[in-house]
């Protein structure tokens, strides 16, 4: 939009956006790669090693390390990154679209199903929550002098 | 009218139409869950997930059809959960310092997890395939789908338990947490990652990108030790 406006009014500065954008597009391709290629790499130490995990799983773990190896994380990667993990729940649409294939099972024992995936969904998450507060508490207790350096 | 239906079987029959609906159907109902105000019952997964399933049986559209054309959603989910790295790295001062709280609390979340739907099923009734395919349904669809098959679970059961669970840690986990107290955003993000994958992360990085980053490291770190734990738990209980 910006860019259009520029255009019209006829200055140098279309040119110079231009050239921005394309090269920020160039740049959104690239991080693309990466994480495409971190996947692939994942996939292919699984099938290798034999691993119980997904491949994304040990491309996540890879581009970690990699990441804190180098100390920072690039910005167009960042940007990329951002945008999926912010619309991660349209990514589980298609497979939650599954039930229809097991509609029949699923009425037949609805209320069981029901309680359970409730209510241990909700045990899971007041006691993992309270586990962990309870003892990073402790532990930011134990480190006063650095505690309140916490997620800078 | 002919002429509109010829172009509806064409259509049926090509990727784009569902790919179409689907991605714009979740935009829809964003919109929808961000003018509610956030309200927990209009998640826009769950919504999106009804209205699809009530179009493909009016439509009388097979599954498989439907699944032709969002596959290339679906297929994201890898790319994104590698992107999982980047926030993560971002919280390594945490991390660091937290290390040994973090496995305690993941390795007592997968825990409870697990054997709250063995027993809360098991009290209700489930049995058989039914209360197998339940066991994984905490973490992620292709770590829990593998995990179904091996211990004689319905992969494509597993995933629809999957799902259900996330959109409810989804839907309930932040305002439960929010009423009992709790105001840590790396205890908020973590719970839901461990309890509820990547629905749950999804949720946890719009209430903030640290709740977001420790979910997705629950997520993953839990996808793990359940491969371990479920077969461990149904071999040793000869289920």
């Amino acid at each position: 939009m910006r860019s259009v406006q520029a255009f019209c009014h006829g200055s140098a500065q279309p040119l110079l956006h231009n050239t921005h954008e394309s090269q920020a597009a160039t740049l959104m391709i690239g991080s693309i790669a990466a994480l495409l290629i971190l996947q692939l790499i994942g996939t292919i130490v699984i099938r290798l090693t034999g691993i119980p995990l997904p491949g994304p799983v040990v491309g996540m773990l890879l581009l970690c390390a990699f990441l804190l190896w180098r100390g920072a994380t690039p910005d167009a990667l960042a940007g990329t990154t951002r945008g999926l993990l912010t619309n991660l729940g349209l990514l589980f649409v298609p497979a939650g679209v599954g039930i229809i294939t097991h509609l029949d099972a699923v009425a037949d024992q609805w209320l069981a199903l029901t309680l359970t995936l409730v209510a241990s969904a909700v045990i899971a998450i007041v006691v993992t929550a309270f586990t962990l507060r309870l003892l990073m508490g402790r532990a930011r207790h134990g480190a006063r002098p650095s505690a309140s350096g916490r997620g800078d | 009218m002919g002429r509109i239906s010829q172009i509806w079987v064409y259509l049926a029959e090509q990727p784009l139409l569902w790919l179409t609906i689907t991605v714009g159907l979740f935009w829809l109902a964003q919109q929808l869950y961000r003018a509610s105000g956030d309200f927990p019952l209009l998640n826009p997964v769950l919504v999106s997930v009804a209205v699809l399933v009530g179009v493909l049986m009016a439509t009388g559209t097979p599954y498989h059809a439907y699944f032709d054309g969002a596959q290339f959603i679906s297929f994201l989910l890898g790319p994104a959960t590698v992107a999982l790295a980047v926030p993560l790295a971002s919280q390594a001062v945490t991390l660091r310092r937290h290390w040994l709280s973090i496995t305690i609390a993941l390795s007592v979340g997968s825990i409870t997890a697990i054997a709250s739907a063995l027993a809360i099923g098991w009290a209700t009734g489930l049995q058989g395939e039914m209360l197998l395919s339940m066991l994984p349904k905490s973490v992620t669809t292709p770590i829990a789908m593998g995990i179904s098959d091996q211990i004689g679970g319905l992969p494509s059961l597993t995933a629809v338990f999957v799902i259900l669970t996330g959109i409810v840690g989804a839907a309930i986990g932040i305002p439960l947490l929010r009423g009992l107290g709790m105001r840590d955003a790396v205890a908020k993000g973590f719970a839901l990652g461990v309890a509820s994958h990547g629905i749950g992360t999804a949720r946890a990085f719009e209430h903030s990108e640290e709740a977001g980053a420790f979910s997705g490291l629950a997520m993953g770190l839990n996808g793990a030790l359940t491969a371990i734990l479920v077969p461990l738990v149904v071999w040793l209980l000869g289920l």
